[in-house]
């Protein structure tokens, strides 16, 4: 291997010696198998270059060439943190497109499970977020936390991780009074844990050291890029699915879109952890507002999808997920398309880490909350 | 200058706080579990792989060997070998789950037409060889043995 | 031990006194090990080793075993002889602060009259280890981590010197056991004000100095996955190890011995052993304290790194030193 020293002369300025690094696709921090090519110059990134599809698994190519009930399942391993928004956007996408009215209950059950896994998914990234600072602790807590979130999911769904919960037309399973009101003593614990991780993290000046300024993404730059969820919202743009173009039952709901000032690491950690309180607030709102009623249509059998196209957009955890269906009249989809909210997030980082520090590199990386099967499919 | 030192000043009084957080960590009871010693409940609505449901006043396996869930099966993890009795009704002679593939997706629960398939609730099924893997639902037990 | 002294020669004791340390660092190494876990999983409401042993006491000896038998990977493009030279230089000096530390008024090996100077010596030699490991792997993590060492280590000797000369002014000595010897009344760091800012300083660099987390950035395991041992395996990296905890505890001891009053404490019903666990008591206090930053902090930024030791620890140091040295002049 060797020290790979390259140098680059550019049209008037000095040459700049490059010293390239590899950091994956086996690293601590890119939280899977992303790899990137990291030109330095001493402690300074001079160019990032991501490398992805180390977990290609042709998810696309799958939903094309099965009927599409098949690819129920599929849509729970391409973001394996928080797989519910993609389930629930492929089955709205078909409800929609062959015309399935979804009771509202089970709309209801679809908006908690969702929150919930949301909430599951940002404790996950604060944990993860603060391993790449270096802070070995707060994970530990995150974790404890998440157990609780995921042992109500296990309940509710039969799996801890890839929940296969919706169903055509509604949900498998409903809440009843004792999974509510366990719920209900979650939403408790969870309040009473903010204080703990604003007391460890967000007050901490090694903290605040770190992130504050550090990988700003402007508002134009976050448009120019496509960058939705959180990294959007950090940059101080309130663009929320859920409020713009809301889908299934959240226009019952009232809730903030938390956005940054400044589009740095910090806002975008307060962002996530204020979007954990806002999840809890809408769980809370469901929860009261129940209706009561059947969880799931009755559908045909055989469900064909009618020739056309069309699109659907859910707010996932990291962003804007969207499906798009081409479909030739068939049960199996002529094209499905997944856009992942990941896949716009990570390239911003080329051109965001260019004259960072390695450290804040890897600080931005870690912020920008990436799950790299999610972008490879 | 004072700014340096209300920094000073605040930034220490950060870092104590962090150090009270995890010091009451420290005092208080682990939250882990000694895992093969001490085991965690399972939730109740853990569902596991697919397992054949028996008439309670028969004792028989209710499933009709009817195909459906090998049809609908989204990994293909399902093949069954079907029978008649004398009387002329079909019966699974082998039902077997390749769990290598099985995503546990309960699809296959869901479209039964007789309610003949439920979900187990074994969840800690290592093997040492891929045959293993293969389970005959017919001949293997409720408690997965 | 007295009477060991008074008849063999003093070649003898140094030699037994060196075969005593040797067995100490590795039992103290072994000990921090397993203690630094322990505390690690409880500071994470976890319950951390258990299985081997009572409580997994033995795990870090059946770990320290695992490590001699493994094979010692050599990727084929270190820098040969460095590669194999590193460990040892960063394990052989680690012992050597023992010889002078008084850990009672009877217990040292050497008394020293320049005591602390060689014991800051000795430790800046780790430097030394750390970058020829880093430098000889010829790993791209490695060599940034090797990088990070050099710089971190030189920049936060000044503030460990400075601090410690503000006692040495007070005391008008760098024999270790004259400066405990002053501090019979009442330790310096409750006695003098200047004292107990040195000591902050002093602390705060000695975690840097020894690459301990918040300021572990030679070996950041996020950015450099294992800084300058990534290409180390077997024992070679447990050698790096043992090194890491003699250091904390080489600084542990000297803060002890130098702040802390070393040996001085309320008697206990041992005798005369009782002055020693006093010293032991107080150093380990202090490597609890290092143990728990380790576990709540997130790391510091290299640059700000530097920052805090040029632009805070240093200029305190040197402003608390000037006004101790006026006070004890008046």
């Amino acid at each position: 291997m060797g020290v790979a020293v390259r140098s680059t002369k550019t049209e008037s300025g000095p040459i700049h010696y490059r010293y390239f690094m590899n950091v994956g696709p086996q690293h601590p921090s890119t939280h899977g198998v992303l790899r990137l090519i990291i030109g330095l110059y001493g402690e300074y990134v001079l160019s990032i270059e991501p490398v992805i599809g180390y977990g290609h698994r042709m998810h696309e190519k799958m939903a094309q060439s099965r009927p599409w009930q098949a690819f129920l399942p599929n849509t729970a391993r391409m973001d394996y943190a928080c797989c519910l928004p993609h389930q629930h956007c492929y089955l709205s996408l078909i409800e929609q497109h062959t015309g399935i009215k979804v009771p509202p209950r089970a709309e209801y059950i679809r908006v908690i499970a969702v929150e919930l896994n949301r909430i599951a998914s940002h404790l996950l990234w604060l944990g993860a977020f603060l391993l790449d600072l270096g802070a070995f602790t707060p994970i530990l807590y995150c974790f404890d936390d998440r157990e609780e979130v995921l042992d109500i999911l296990e309940n509710l769904t039969g799996a801890r991780i890839t929940h296969c919960f919706f169903r055509i037309g509604g949900v498998l399973a409903d809440i009843d009074d004792h999974s509510a009101n366990r719920i209900r003593e979650f939403m408790r614990r969870m309040r009473g844990r903010f204080s703990v991780y604003h007391k460890l993290v967000t007050e901490n000046i090694i903290f605040i050291k770190r992130t504050r300024d550090i990988g700003i993404i402007t508002p134009d730059m976050a448009r120019r890029y496509g960058a939705t969820g959180p990294v959007l919202r950090g940059s101080g743009i309130a663009y929320d699915v859920r409020k713009q173009q809301p889908y299934s039952a959240y226009r019952d709901f009232s809730f903030d879109v938390p956005t940054g000032s400044r589009g740095d690491c910090y806002d975008r950690y307060l962002v996530r952890v204020e979007e954990m309180q806002q999840s809890l607030c809408i769980i809370e709102q469901a929860l009261e507002r129940m209706p009561a009623g059947e969880i799931r249509a009755p559908v045909p059998r055989t469900i064909r999808l009618p020739a056309g196209q069309r699109s659907f957009s859910v707010e996932g955890a990291r962003g804007e997920v969207t499906y798009y269906l081409v479909a030739d009249g068939t049960d199996t989809p002529y094209r499905l398309k997944v856009r992942s909210p990941c896949y716009a997030n990570l390239n911003l980082i080329q051109e965001l880490g260019q004259g960072m520090l390695f450290a804040d590199m890897i600080a931005t990386l870690g912020s920008l909350d990436l799950v790299i099967p999610e972008i490879d499919r | 200058m004072k700014r340096y030192i209300i920094e000073l000043v605040q930034g220490g009084a950060s870092l104590l706080a962090g150090l009270g957080v995890t010091l009451r960590a420290l005092v208080a009871q682990p939250v882990t579990v000694p895992y093969p010693r001490k085991k965690l409940p399972m939730q109740p609505g853990f569902r596991g792989h697919p397992m054949l449901v028996r008439n309670p006043a028969t004792g028989a396996f209710t499933c009709i060997a009817c195909g459906t869930c090998m049809q609908r099966c989204p990994s293909r993890c399902i093949d069954i070998t079907a029978a008649r009795t004398e009387s002329g009704t079909k019966y699974p002679a082998r039902f077997q789950l390749d769990f290598t593939r099985c995503s546990l997706c309960g699809i296959c629960v869901e479209v039964c037409p007789v309610s003949g398939l439920a979900f187990s609730r074994s969840f800690a099924m290592p093997h040492r060889t891929r045959e293993a893997c293969k389970y005959d639902l017919v001949t293997r037990g409720e408690e997965g043995t | 031990m007295d009477t060991i002294i008074s008849i063999t020669s003093a070649f003898t004791s140094v030699a037994l006194a060196a075969a005593v340390i040797v067995g100490f660092v590795f039992v103290n190494a072994t000990a921090l090990g397993y203690i630094e876990r322990k505390l690690c999983g409880r500071f994470q409401r976890r319950i951390g080793p258990m299985e081997v042993g009572w409580h997994g006491i033995l795990q870090m000896p059946v770990d320290g075993i695992k490590l001699i038998a493994k094979q010692l990977i050599v990727p084929s493009h270190v820098a040969g002889p460095l590669f194999y030279v590193a460990p040892v230089l960063a394990f052989a000096p680690a012992a050597l602060p023992f010889l002078v530390m008084p850990f009672a008024p009877r217990i040292q090996v050497l008394a020293m009259e320049a005591g602390l100077v060689f014991v800051l010596a000795v430790i800046s030699f780790n430097t030394f280890a750390v970058f020829l490991a880093g430098w000889s792997s010829n790993n791209n993590y490695s060599m940034i981590g090797a990088l990070r060492a050099v710089a971190q280590n030189i920049s936060y000797e000044i503030p460990i010197l400075l601090s410690l000369l503000t006692v040495v002014f007070l005391t008008g000595s760098f024999n270790l056991s004259r400066i405990v010897q002053v501090q019979e009344s009442l330790w310096f760091v409750l006695r003098h004000p200047g004292a107990i800012l040195a000591f902050l300083v002093f602390f705060i660099a000695a975690i840097a100095e020894t690459n301990r987390a918040p300021f572990d950035l030679p070996e950041a395991e996020s950015e450099l996955t294992a800084g300058f041992h990534t290409e180390y395996s077997g024992i070679a990296f447990g050698m790096f190890m043992i090194a890491e905890y003699t250091y904390l505890f080489v600084n542990c001891c000297l803060a002890t011995a130098v702040f802390f009053g070393g040996w001085w404490g309320p008697t206990l019903p041992f005798g005369q052993y009782s002055s020693c666990i006093w010293f032991f008591i107080k150093a380990y206090t202090l490597v609890f304290i290092v143990i728990w930053c380790r576990w709540t902090f997130p790391r510091v930024r290299f640059d700000q790194l530097m920052n805090l030791s040029w632009k805070y620890l240093i200029p305190i140091a040197l402003g608390n030193l000037l006004l101790t040295a006026l006070c004890t002049k008046l």
